[in-house]
C-alpha cells in the first residue's frame, strides 16, 4: 500500500497526506485516487479538494462513520493503479506578456538579471501541470516553472488584480479568474475565461491537467477576449 | 409574487445550503452562516432545507411583500416587526400584500419565505458567492429597490397558511422550541477537534487557546472571523503546503492572530491549522458580533458525531411534527 496518513479535518472532513513517494509523484497518486473516489460515487463523500501532497474529502456523518470512511480509503488505495497524467495535448493558454498586461515583467527580469524577452521565452517554453485549484474559483496553481524564474511574492499585495492576469508566486504560476486582491508578480494576461459558472465545465483547468503558455500580441488579446 | 427591498442593511444576501460539490475547482462552499437557523426557518414555512432565504447582517433591513406570504425569521437576538407590530422569531407568521417586514436588530438573521427566493440555480445552489460574483441575486448583496422573485409555496406551506386563516391568526401558536434552537450566548464555549498545529504552539499559547477567551475583531466577515486577545506563538515555524480547509478551521497566520474560517472561506489554505470548530457549535460562532467573545474546548471526534446525529434527528423529528400538525388540520377541516 502507498504510504499515507489520514487525519480528521474537523468532524465532516478528513485529509489524506502523502509523503514524498519514491518514483511516483504524489500528484499522480492524488489524481488517480481522486478519480477512483469520484467514480466510486460514495454517497457520504460530499466534496473533494486535491492539494499539494494531500487530498481532502468532505463527508456527511449521517452516511458514514469516520472509521468506515478511512477503511474505504485504505481499501481503495490498496487496489489503486497509479497512472501518469494522460498524454493528451496540454491546454494552450494564450498570454499577452508585459506592458499594461504584465506590470511586473521588468521587475521579474531585473530580479534574475535577464531580459524581459528571456522571461517570456523561458515562461512560454515550459509545460505546466495543475497541482491544485484554490484561492478563487478556477485559480490554478501550475507547477513546472523554470527554477531560474522562481520569484518571491510582492512585498505588498495589490488590492485589485485584473481578471486573466498571469502571475508568478514563488515556484508557481497562477492565473486570476476574476478581479481580486493578489500578491503575485504579474507578467501577462490571458483572454481565456478561467472560470465561467454557467459553462458545462466551469473551470478551464482541472487538477492534474497540463497547460502551456502561448505568447500573443495586445491586438490578439483584444480579439480573443472572452467574457470574464 | 415578489418582495421589494426598501432597506438593504449592512449586508443582506440570498443564501441556502451552499455548494460543497465544487470545491475541487476552488468554488467556496458559501451558504448561510447559521445553517441551523436557516433550516429551521425553512421548516417553519413548509420549505425544504435547501430553499433559498435571506441572511441579514445585524439589522436595519426592510422588505415589502407585494403579495400575501408565509414567513419565519430565526437567529440570535432578533427584533423584528410587521407594519410596526413586533413579531416573534422562530414562529411562522402570515404577511398581507403590501406589508412591511423590518428586521431591526440581530446578528445573522435568517428569513425564510414559503416557496423560497426564486433566483436561478448556479452550480447546484442558489446562494450568493460574493467574492466570485455569481449565484444569489446577480451575484451581489441586496440593495434598496431590488425586487426579489418568490417561488410557489409547497402544499405543506399552503396548508399552514389556510390553517392560520381559519384560526384568524397572523402568527402561528407554535414554533421551534428552545430545545431545537442552538443555545446562543454572548461568550459561548465552542468545541474543537484538534488540528496538527495545536501541539506546535508554545505551552503558554496552547494554554491561551484552551483556557483563554478571544474577541471577535471588527474586520470579521462571511469569509472568516479574526480572533483578538492573544498573539499565539509556535515553538518552531511549521512548513505548510496549501491543502483543503473547512468551515470552522482555526488558522494561524504569521502575525500570530488566529482566524476562524467561515461560510465564504477559500477551499484551500496554507497556514498552520490549530483545529476545527465542530458542526454542532458552528451556529454559536456564526451568530457572534464584533466585540463578542468566544472560548474553545477540545472534544473527541466521536462526541462531535454523536451531537451532530442528535441534532439531525431532532430536526427530522421537528419536520415530521410539522407535517403531522398540518395533516391533523386537514382532518379537522373535513
Amino acid at each position: 500500500m502507498l504510504p499515507h496518513t489520514v487525519i480528521p479535518l474537523g468532524d465532516r472532513a478528513l485529509t489524506i497526506d502523502f509523503p514524498e513517494l519514491d518514483g511516483r509523484a504524489p500528484r499522480d497518486v492524488i489524481r488517480s485516487l481522486d478519480a477512483r473516489l469520484l467514480a466510486s460515487a460514495h454517497p457520504a463523500i460530499t466534496g473533494r479538494v486535491p492539494g499539494i501532497g494531500t487530498l481532502t474529502l468532505h463527508y456527511e456523518p449521517l452516511l458514514t462513520s469516520y472509521e468506515a470512511l478511512v477503511r474505504f480509503i485504505h481499501e481503495t488505495l490498496a487496489s489503486l493503479v497509479v497512472t501518469p497524467a494522460a498524454a493528451t495535448d496540454p491546454v494552450r493558454i494564450p498570454v499577452c506578456y508585459g506592458g499594461e498586461c504584465g506590470p511586473d515583467l521588468d521587475e521579474v527580469a531585473a530580479t534574475h538579471r535577464i531580459t524581459a524577452a528571456d522571461v517570456i521565452a523561458m515562461h512560454a517554453a515550459g509545460i505546466y501541470t495543475v497541482a491544485m485549484i484554490g484561492f478563487l474559483p478556477g485559480f490554478p496553481y501550475l507547477e513546472g516553472l523554470d527554477a531560474a524564474l522562481h520569484t518571491p511574492r510582492r512585498a505588498s499585495p495589490r488590492t485589485a488584480v485584473p481578471a486573466g492576469s498571469v502571475g508568478i508566486g514563488g515556484g508557481s504560476t497562477g492565473i486570476y479568474p476574476c478581479t481580486s486582491p493578489g500578491g503575485w508578480h504579474l507578467i501577462g494576461r490571458t483572454p481565456r475565461a478561467l472560470f465561467a459558472p454557467t459553462r458545462q465545465q466551469p473551470a478551464l483547468l482541472q487538477p492534474g491537467d497540463r497547460g502551456q503558455f502561448v505568447p500573443i500580441t495586445p491586438e490578439q488579446l483584444r480579439q480573443q477576449m472572452e467574457p470574464q | 409574487m415578489t418582495i421589494t427591498v426598501r432597506q438593504a442593511g449592512i449586508q443582506t444576501t440570498v443564501q441556502d445550503l451552499g455548494r460543497p460539490g465544487w470545491q475541487h475547482v476552488g468554488v467556496p462552499v458559501g451558504g448561510a452562516m447559521d445553517l441551523v437557523a436557516h433550516r429551521i426557518a425553512n421548516l417553519l414555512v413548509g420549505n425544504p432545507d435547501d430553499a433559498a432565504g435571506l441572511e441579514c447582517t445585524l439589522g436595519g433591513v426592510a422588505l415589502q411583500f407585494m403579495a400575501p406570504a408565509l414567513v419565519a425569521v430565526a437567529g440570535r437576538h432578533v427584533t423584528a416587526s410587521l407594519d410596526g407590530v413586533a413579531i416573534p422569531a422562530w414562529q411562522p407568521f402570515r404577511v398581507e400584500g403590501g406589508a412591511l417586514l423590518v428586521v431591526h436588530t440581530g446578528c445573522r438573521t435568517c428569513i425564510a419565505i414559503a416557496g423560497g427566493i426564486d433566483v436561478p440555480t448556479v452550480l447546484d445552489a442558489r446562494g450568493t458567492s460574493l467574492r466570485a460574483g455569481f449565484g444569489g441575486f446577480h451575484g451581489r448583496a441586496l440593495r434598496r429597490d431590488d425586487i426579489l422573485p418568490l417561488g410557489a409555496p409547497s402544499s405543506l406551506g399552503k396548508r399552514m397558511v389556510s390553517r392560520l386563516v381559519t384560526q384568524g391568526r397572523m402568527i402561528a401558536d407554535w414554533g421551534a422550541g428552545p430545545g431545537l434552537r442552538p443555545s446562543y450566548a454572548m461568550c459561548p464555549t465552542v468545541r474543537i477537534i484538534e488540528g496538527p498545529a495545536l501541539r506546535g504552539l508554545t505551552d503558554a499559547s496552547r494554554e491561551r487557546v484552551l483556557h483563554g477567551s478571544f474577541r471577535i475583531a471588527p474586520e470579521s466577515d462571511r469569509m472568516g472571523f479574526r480572533l483578538q486577545g492573544h498573539t499565539l506563538e509556535l515553538t518552531a515555524p511549521l512548513e505548510m503546503l496549501s491543502a483543503g480547509v473547512t468551515i470552522g478551521t482555526i488558522q494561524l497566520p504569521p502575525g500570530g492572530t488566529p482566524i476562524v474560517l467561515m461560510a465564504d472561506r477559500q477551499t484551500t489554505g496554507g497556514y498552520p491549522r490549530l483545529g476545527e470548530v465542530i458542526a454542532y457549535d458552528l451556529p454559536l460562532l456564526a451568530q457572534l458580533r464584533p466585540g463578542d467573545e468566544v472560548r474553545f474546548e477540545l472534544v473527541a471526534l466521536d462526541v462531535a458525531h454523536t451531537l451532530y446525529r442528535q441534532r439531525e434527528h431532532d430536526i427530522a423529528r421537528a419536520r415530521h411534527a410539522v407535517q403531522l400538525r398540518c395533516a391533523a388540520t386537514d382532518r379537522d377541516a373535513r
